[in-house]
């Protein structure tokens, strides 16, 4: 019973949250804009790289910085795509509460929600990959690539941003207003702390720690070894530790966050019944 | 508790506390005071009471989505507040004057969802969408998207979202606000039908509408300012005032004269104003119909012109009168001011 009950909260909210996302717009407009606005992101990343390297486009940098910036499109998309469902169906369709009286599992639910903003990121990251090999000689070998462990490095880590968003969530469900600037801000933090588009020793010594702690610092830097593993061992951040290792260390903190973020989702959730705030809105 | 019982509270109260600006310090508002009422399995029960009389949180408390303060409630025989997995797979909501809804989706696809996430079987819920729309005259507007529906059609297609999931306790929450008065009758006789279809389904209805409370309950409790002030039949409620000579007046403007002025005079019981258009309506109950000369004397005192005057017999709007000292409108705007 629990389990079909699971099984139907997700099911029918990535059915909604598919609806959402794909029918704001006619379908011709959908595919320029699925395709140009990742494409456009990567290229203020690769005309800044350009000019402050003067076109070293040779140095194991800029693979560094391509592919994480790419992977990155799936932080803020599971992210903000679990939590955004929140605002989302409390603010603008304001039907959170009937889904709330309804005998679904709401963190099921917001996870489901999650998924269209993860199939879309995951067309916006297979496009920008796509133009870096094709157009910016990003080094990328089918044959070199290590498939299992790109596979169960980017599963775990969807699981873990979406875990993650359910933290996000539970806060957005207890602060009726400046939802927007929550999500913004966390994925801001992490794409400053996670070797996203440079690599961890760049920052001075007693911030690092915080990157250490940062369960998406250990993913990118499994995805870019799964693909390009010369280049990521370039830099020696997290050099001395084994890809097993850092699988390792992903899951344990993958777990850990998973945990806190349940259990942060638990209490905003329980805060909301309690202030009244499952169905306010703030009409801004 | 007795297995008869759809809805049982006992003491509920529930308190907001606001927050006003950094230098104020946190008020409370009480919403809910010392509620205790019962409604049997198979009843249409209403609640009757201004904007703002705390109707609206009281079921915001029964249907799992607000923890009470204090007090307790059982719908379905579970806690609403403890146990409210089992009260939500019994239950649904309706809430009017909201146009609630993905307007991305189909007026059938937005309630084809509702009824997955409750597991009504596909096939099922299709039949059961074609039937109720039918009933309210929206059966050609299936495949509408409901962002092109009007703000009546919308609260249409919610009201059919309540009754889809053919719940235990149902509860509507003001259903016909905003809508017009042809589709406010559809909804009414539509809820009267549901109801007799089957004799265990519960309906909770909240109103400020004396007529509908009237037309429509079996009981109904008069709320105001988060107590039930009297809980009976609609019969028996106007039954309190029936010895009462009741008098509705439109008159031009009241220079001045106001309801406690005509409350001084003998055997005048209760005056409640309604301001129109072009003066001002009241409602006047008198222990004696002779009381009513001096109420036009006082009248042609202030220039007071009389429009029109009927004699009738007590209503709901009468009974909140008697219970809270002035009528309903005057209750909000005062509520207002505040």
């Amino acid at each position: 019973m629990q389990t079909s009950t699971s099984w139907r909260s997700f099911r029918m909210a990535a059915w909604l949250g598919w609806l959402i996302e794909s029918n704001w717009t006619d379908p011709f407009l959908f595919t320029v804009y699925s395709i140009v606005k990742p494409l456009s992101g990567a290229a203020i990343l690769v005309i800044m790289y350009g000019i402050i390297t003067q076109g070293n486009f040779d140095s194991p940098l800029f693979p560094y910085i391509y592919l994480g910036n790419a992977f990155y499109i799936y932080v803020g998309a599971v992210m903000t795509g679990v939590s955004w469902a929140v605002v989302d169906d409390r603010e603008h369709y304001k039907t959170l509460k009937y889904m709330y009286i309804a005998p679904i599992y709401i963190p099921i639910y917001l996870l489901g929600r999650g998924v269209a903003r993860f199939i879309t990121g995951s067309i916006a990251v297979f496009i920008t990959i796509a133009a870096g090999v094709l157009f910016l000689k990003v080094p990328l070998h089918f044959t070199e690539i290590d498939w299992l462990l790109f596979i169960v490095t980017l599963i775990l880590g969807v699981i873990m941003l979406a875990l993650l968003g359910l933290l996000l969530a539970g806060v957005t469900l207890t602060v009726a207003r400046h939802e927007g600037f929550i999500g913004e801000a966390t994925a801001g933090a992490l794409y400053i702390f996670s070797g996203a588009v440079f690599p961890l020793d760049i920052l001075p010594e007693w911030i690092r720690p915080v990157g250490y702690f940062m369960p998406t610092t250990y993913w990118l830097e499994l995805l870019r070894r799964s693909l390009v593993g010369n280049v990521a061992q370039a830099f020696p951040t997290l050099a001395n530790f084994s890809n097993m290792e850092i699988l390792g260390i992903l899951l344990a903190l993958s777990i850990f966050f998973g945990v806190i973020s349940i259990w942060v989702f638990r209490v905003c959730d329980r805060i909301a019944r309690e202030r009244g705030l499952i169905d306010h809105t703030t009409n801004y | 508790m007795s297995t008869t019982l759809a809805i049982e509270t006992k003491n509920l109260g529930r308190i907001y506390k606001l927050r006003g600006s950094k230098k104020e310090t946190r008020k409370e508002l009480i919403a809910l005071q010392d509620v205790s009422l019962t409604v049997e399995r198979g009843e249409l029960f209403g609640l009757l009471g201004p904007n703002g009389a705390g109707k609206t949180t009281l079921i915001k408390v029964l249907t799992t989505l607000l923890s009470p303060t204090s007090g307790w409630a059982r719908v379905a025989g579970a806690d609403v507040h403890t146990e409210p997995k089992l009260v939500r797979p019994r239950i649904n909501m309706v809430s009017g004057g909201e146009s609630s809804g993905y307007g991305l989706l189909t007026v059938r696809e937005n309630l084809w969802m509702f009824s997955q996430f409750y597991g009504v079987p596909s096939k099922e819920a299709n039949e059961r969408i074609e039937a109720l729309l039918e009933m309210v005259g929206m059966k050609d507007r299936m495949h509408t998207k409901s962002s092109d529906l009007s703000t009546g059609l919308r609260q249409k297609m919610n009201i059919v979202r309540g009754f889809l999931t053919d719940p235990e306790v149902l509860f509507l929450d003001e259903p016909t606000l905003g809508l017009d008065v042809g589709a406010s009758r559809d909804v009414r006789k539509f809820i009267v039908e549901w109801l007799k279809a089957d004799k265990t389904r519960t309906l909770l209805l909240t109103t400020h509408y004396m007529v509908e409370a009237d037309e429509l309950c079996d009981r109904v409790a008069i709320i105001n300012k988060g107590r039930v002030l009297a809980c009976d039949t609609p019969t028996a409620l106007k039954q309190r005032l029936q010895k009462d000579v009741m008098f509705e007046i439109e008159t031009s403007p009241l220079n001045g004269l106001t309801p406690q002025m005509m409350e001084e005079q003998p055997e005048v019981k209760k005056a409640a104003l309604t301001e129109i258009e072009g003066g001002a309506r009241l409602q006047l109950s008198l222990v004696e119909e002779s009381a009513l000369a001096r109420v036009i004397n006082l009248f042609t005192q202030k220039d007071v012109k009389v429009m029109n005057l009927n004699k009738r017999q007590p209503t709901l709007e009468d009974v909140f009168v008697d219970l809270v000292g002035r009528s309903m409108a005057e209750e909000e705007s005062s509520e207002r001011s505040q």
